[in-house]
């Protein structure tokens, strides 16, 4: 029978601190106040006192009217085969009116760490159809590949063409031993899953991503949701939430997960209110000194695991704050994910910015026998030749067009079309990899005939 | 194991605990037994525990070792995955649970090397086991003494005792391994000066900035960079008996990367897998942050107990700044007073206290061994004025920074040519004579100096174009960019560039030189660069590191292309001016 407490000792911001010697850290507590019933979670233990963040807010608490009860339990999900097409709140009840998830297993939403010596290196190929992805930062099956974005563009719809057209190509060495594929090139015929962590979201950008579900069709999507205006510390759970349902779906179910997570500035921040609330002291921009580790106890889940046959792959969206990339925020992340897709607002649609973009895993998932040989070296030509153009620009602005040298005048003539019929792309438009290799190779003509 | 505390409170990993404890002792927490070590002892003992401390409560109770943080040392190492703490990876499950492991062991068949009634030296090798293909390992008494009795078996265990040793004071018991506190260096008889460079196979550091055997290096880069790749680079290649890589808070996958590649790669000497003389020391990101901590001390710890056996050990700690957060970390949940960027005052002492473990010594027993340290480094958002790089310099005597702007333009190995240095290159100078080129410095100094005047010239050419340089300035430009790109720049996924001999190496820079020199004195005598350019001996240059050719015959071949370049057009001008 679980202890119930009827007294706290102190309420301050979303932490109340009550007297007790039967609880232990990380332990699930529910609150119930007035008929209402909060969660909470044990973070600290100071002798008899336990520090329980409340993730529902402490708001009309006081010290004599709420029950405090152990669960004796950490957090728990319920998951089944049934959460597909269904939507959950940030600490995963069901807000869809659809009643509660039965059966099935019961997951903690921490796992432990992958031991990396049973990991499987990604080295399938995904087609994303957009070119300036598929050719340069190459997304890889099982990759955690972040998108960097700013203000004021449509990151959103970026996603979702990501997910709506991503097809995923398996090569690894679980099928390559049983040898169930004969033909590693051979794209997995089922939908692939998406699990969709919106993270302090906007109620627009909500019904955005609500709208574009319905619209590409694909029923295979777990949703997990906290809004703007949902309680903040509930954020700190949602994207361990959500992920332990994609862990489920990849690893248990054998399915090929996208994990989708925006924004993870709203995580961050919330991270930073939490800390301070709890007197901790700041790190850089009054950020905690965990963060790195925080975030890589997020990023790190993404993977492949050696004898299992699923994937997740983790696609972590967040806002630059002042489109700064040295930002704590997307510093970390940077040395945590691998790679970064940077967006930036001086691009059209899809405001791929390729330079300081990055896939670290796609060599190995391109290529002969991955996409077509010539590939790695039309994608390290592009890339030469397109940091070369914005050298040839900056020169044009100084001494003019006219009096560039031949060789700088083809680079600005091949910038230009680069930026138009390469990056440039309609979010309705699905190119396959050879028909972006061909149009790349059409570009490479503009410099290479000189 | 007996009880000696109990838990009083927990905040994260640090646990606070009342009863009896040793400043520095290793202890084990709760029914799960998690690993933890005392770091503060006042009104309560402070306990920083290795692993994640979710399930503890108050009244748990706290065991005792008695000792430090140690690490067992024997057989079975070599080739391994290890966490943090020394615990082998490949005998735990998929997710990483937490607590003691048993660690397996196998049977190891060995040669003793001393007899009954020998006296022997501290660290003196006993016995000697084939551990893997490529490495002998050699069991050293950990004491002086006379050897009373050798137990003889066919195959011995780790634990087995293996001879009776009579000391001054006791008989001891000597075992295949033994076990040494991982913050306390191994003894030495003398630290060496350092006058042999280590060859690594990749240009722009053998040739600009090359490091010593028992030597340190920095290499800083922001993420994109190239780091990993350069580390990885250095690692496949760099001349040495014994490679332990220390992943320090670094991706899952890219240690299951090296893993995997390593195990296919072939060590270039002996056509035996990488892994064979390899060590891995594998604490991600997402493992518990004090062990990252630890992962440092225990890397250096191993490459101790074999540089003791009489190897060479290249050590790497990818990153540095990883294990400088994970203090960081730490203090804060301790709340101690932070210093620099939150960073605890005593970070700069500890980097010291890693990297001057590196070094070329005289062991206890009269071998020589070295440990060459290279830590990479993080900065935060590329800013090379970063609290962990500016403490890292101070210890270290290799710097190779790694540039954003050459990683953008695919220039690898990304390393800047001009803010990198290396302290050691002029201490070389008496082995380049003997065992390379007597002109090593000398045209090391050319093509920097070339390197240093094209940047100058780029630079007014990005103001003006280039119409306006003079014919020898824009041979300059021609020559610096064949430096950098037919020499310094290296593709790692090519199988003829990956790795480059430093007798090549040489012939490369003399091949470069030799065609600056004829080109200049074209230009003397008013032969236009844009004719010399369209002679097509400049791309030949710059292409000689991916050529068939260079591999296969005589290099002299570029000299006598660049004669025949040089003879053409002086010939065809004299007579224009005839």
């Amino acid at each position: 029978m679980a202890i119930i407490y009827t007294s706290a000792e102190e309420i301050k911001g979303n932490i109340i601190q009550i007297k007790s010697e039967e609880s232990f850290f990380g332990e699930k507590v529910i609150i119930e106040q007035d008929g209402i019933i909060k969660n909470g979670q044990v973070i600290a233990i100071d002798n008899d006192l336990v520090y329980i963040q409340v993730f529902e807010g402490t708001f009309g608490f006081s010290l004599n009217n709420i029950r405090v009860r152990l669960t004796k339990e950490p957090f728990l999900l319920n998951l089944s085969p049934d959460i597909v097409g269904r939507v959950f709140d940030g600490l995963g009840r069901p807000i869809d009116g659809l009643g509660e998830i039965y059966g099935g297993v019961r997951k903690n939403i921490n796992t432990p760490a992958i031991n990396p010596i049973f990991r499987d290196y990604p080295k399938g190929f995904v087609q994303t159809g957009i070119s300036s992805i598929d050719l340069l930062i190459t997304l890889v099956r099982g990759q955690k590949l972040p998108i960097f974005s700013v203000e004021g563009i449509f990151h959103d719809k970026l996603a979702i063409q990501i997910v709506s057209q991503s097809k995923i190509y398996e090569n690894n060495e679980f099928y390559e031993s049983t040898s169930v594929l004969e033909n590693d090139k051979y794209p997995i015929d089922e939908d692939n899953y998406i699990v969709f962590a919106g993270i302090g979201l906007k109620f627009d950008t909500y019904n955005f991503f609500k709208n574009s579900f319905m619209e590409i069709g694909n029923t295979n999507i777990v949703t997990f949701l906290n809004l703007a205006l949902s309680p903040v510390s509930e954020r700190l759970l949602i994207p361990r939430v959500a992920l332990t349902a994609a862990e489920y779906l990849a690893f248990d179910l054998g399915k090929n997960v996208i994990v989708i997570m925006t924004d993870m500035t709203s995580y961050c921040e919330a991270m930073r209110e939490l800390s301070a609330t709890r007197g901790e002291i700041p790190g850089r921009k009054g950020y905690p000194s965990y963060m790195y580790s925080d975030l890589s106890s997020i990023y790190e889940r993404a993977g492949i695991i050696k004898g299992k046959r699923g994937s997740l792959t983790l696609i972590p969206i967040l806002t630059m704050p002042a489109g700064d990339i040295t930002h704590p925020i997307a510093d970390l992340t940077g040395f945590i994910t691998e790679g970064q897709i940077v967006l930036s607002n001086n691009f059209k649609y899809p405001h791929i910015s390729i330079l300081p973009s990055l896939s670290r895993l796609m060599k190995d998932a391109i290529g002969s026998g991955k996409t077509t040989k010539e590939h790695p070296v039309i994608a390290k030509k592009i890339f030469e030749a397109y940091s070369k153009v914005g050298y040839a620009r900056d020169l044009a602005q100084i001494i003019g067009e006219d009096e560039l040298s031949n060789e700088d005048k083809l680079y600005i003539k091949f910038g230009m079309e680069f930026e138009n019929v390469l990056l440039k792309q309609d979010y309705t438009e699905n190119r396959s990899i050879y028909s972006t290799i061909s149009i790349a190779k059409e570009l490479l003509r503009i410099i290479e005939d000189e | 194991m007996k009880k000696t505390a109990t838990v009083k409170g927990i905040n994260g990993t640090v646990v606070k605990a009342v009863g009896f404890s040793i400043m520095g002792e290793m202890v084990h927490i709760g029914e799960k037994k998690l690993l933890g070590e005392v770091v503060e002892i006042s009104k309560y003992i402070i306990i920083q525990v290795f692993e994640d401390t979710t399930g503890l409560k108050e009244g748990d109770e706290i065991f005792g070792t008695g000792s430090p943080l140690s690490l067992t040392l024997g057989p079975g190492l070599m080739g391994g995955v290890f966490d943090g703490m020394g615990r082998n990876l490949k005998y735990r499950g998929e997710f990483l649970d937490v607590g003691i492991f048993k660690d397996i062991t196998n049977k190891w068949k060995l040669d003793i090397l001393v007899k009954e009634g020998d006296e022997i030296l501290e660290n003196t090798t006993v016995a000697v086991i084939s551990e893997t293909s490529l490495i002998k390992h050699y069991i050293m008494s950990p004491f002086s003494g006379k050897v009373s009795s050798i137990n003889f078996q066919e195959e011995y265990d780790k634990s087995d005792t293996l001879l009776l040793l009579e000391t001054k004071k006791s008989i001891r018991e000597i075992k295949l391994q033994i076990t040494w506190p991982v913050k306390i260096p191994r003894p030495t008889k003398n630290k060496e000066e350092l006058k042999i460079p280590l060859i690594t196979g990749q240009r722009v550091i053998d040739s600009l900035f090359p490091i010593a055997l028992g030597g340190t290096a920095a290499i800083p880069g922001g993420f994109g960079t190239g780091k990993t790749m350069t580390m990885h680079q250095i690692a496949k290649y760099a001349h040495a008996d014994i490679l332990i890589y220390i992943g320090c808070g670094e991706r899952g996958n890219e240690i299951k990367g090296i893993l995997d590649d390593f195990e296919k790669l072939k060590d270039p000497k002996t056509n035996n897998s990488l892994m064979e003389k390899t060590i891995i020391i594998a604490n991600t990101s997402n493992m518990p942050v004090s062990s990252r901590e630890a992962s440092i001390y225990t890397g250096v710890t191993i490459a101790e107990y074999y540089r003791d056996m009489g190897y060479n050990v290249v050590l790497i700690a990818d990153s540095t700044s990883r294990f400088a957060e994970g203090l960081r970390e730490l203090s804060g949940r301790l709340r101690e007073m932070p210093a620099e960027e939150g960073y605890p005052a005593y970070l700069s002492a500890r980097l010291a206290n890693f990297y001057e473990r590196a070094g070329f010594f005289k062991n206890l027993n009269g071998s020589y061994g070295s440990i060459t340290i290279m830590g990479t480094v993080s900065p935060q958002g590329g800013d090379m004025n970063d609290t962990v790089t500016l403490n890292t310099k101070r210890y270290v005597r290799c710097f190779w920074e790694l540039d954003r702007a050459l990683a953008y333009s695919r220039h690898f190995p990304a390393i800047n040519y001009l803010n990198s240095y290396s302290e050691y290159v002029e201490d070389f100078n008496e082995w380049y004579i003997k065992n390379s080129s007597s002109d090593f410095l000398k045209n090391r100094e050319k093509l920097i100096n070339i390197l240093i005047s094209q940047k100058k010239l780029e630079d007014i050419v990005k103001l003006i174009g280039e119409d306006v340089l003079h014919d020898s300035q824009k041979l300059v430009l021609i020559i610096g960019e064949i430096i950098k790109k037919g020499f310094l720049s290296q593709n790692a996924l090519s199988k003829k560039d990956s790795y480059t001999s430093l007798e090549i190496q040489n012939k490369f820079v003399q091949i470069i030189l030799y065609l600056y020199e004829r080109a200049s004195s074209l230009v003397d005598m008013y032969i236009p660069v844009s004719i010399m350019k369209k002679q097509g001996i400049f791309t030949k240059i710059m292409n000689m590191k991916e050529s068939d050719y260079t591999y296969s015959i005589d290099l002299n071949y570029y000299f006598n292309d660049i004669d025949s370049f040089y003879n053409k057009l002086a010939q065809e001008y004299e007579q224009v001016w005839q």
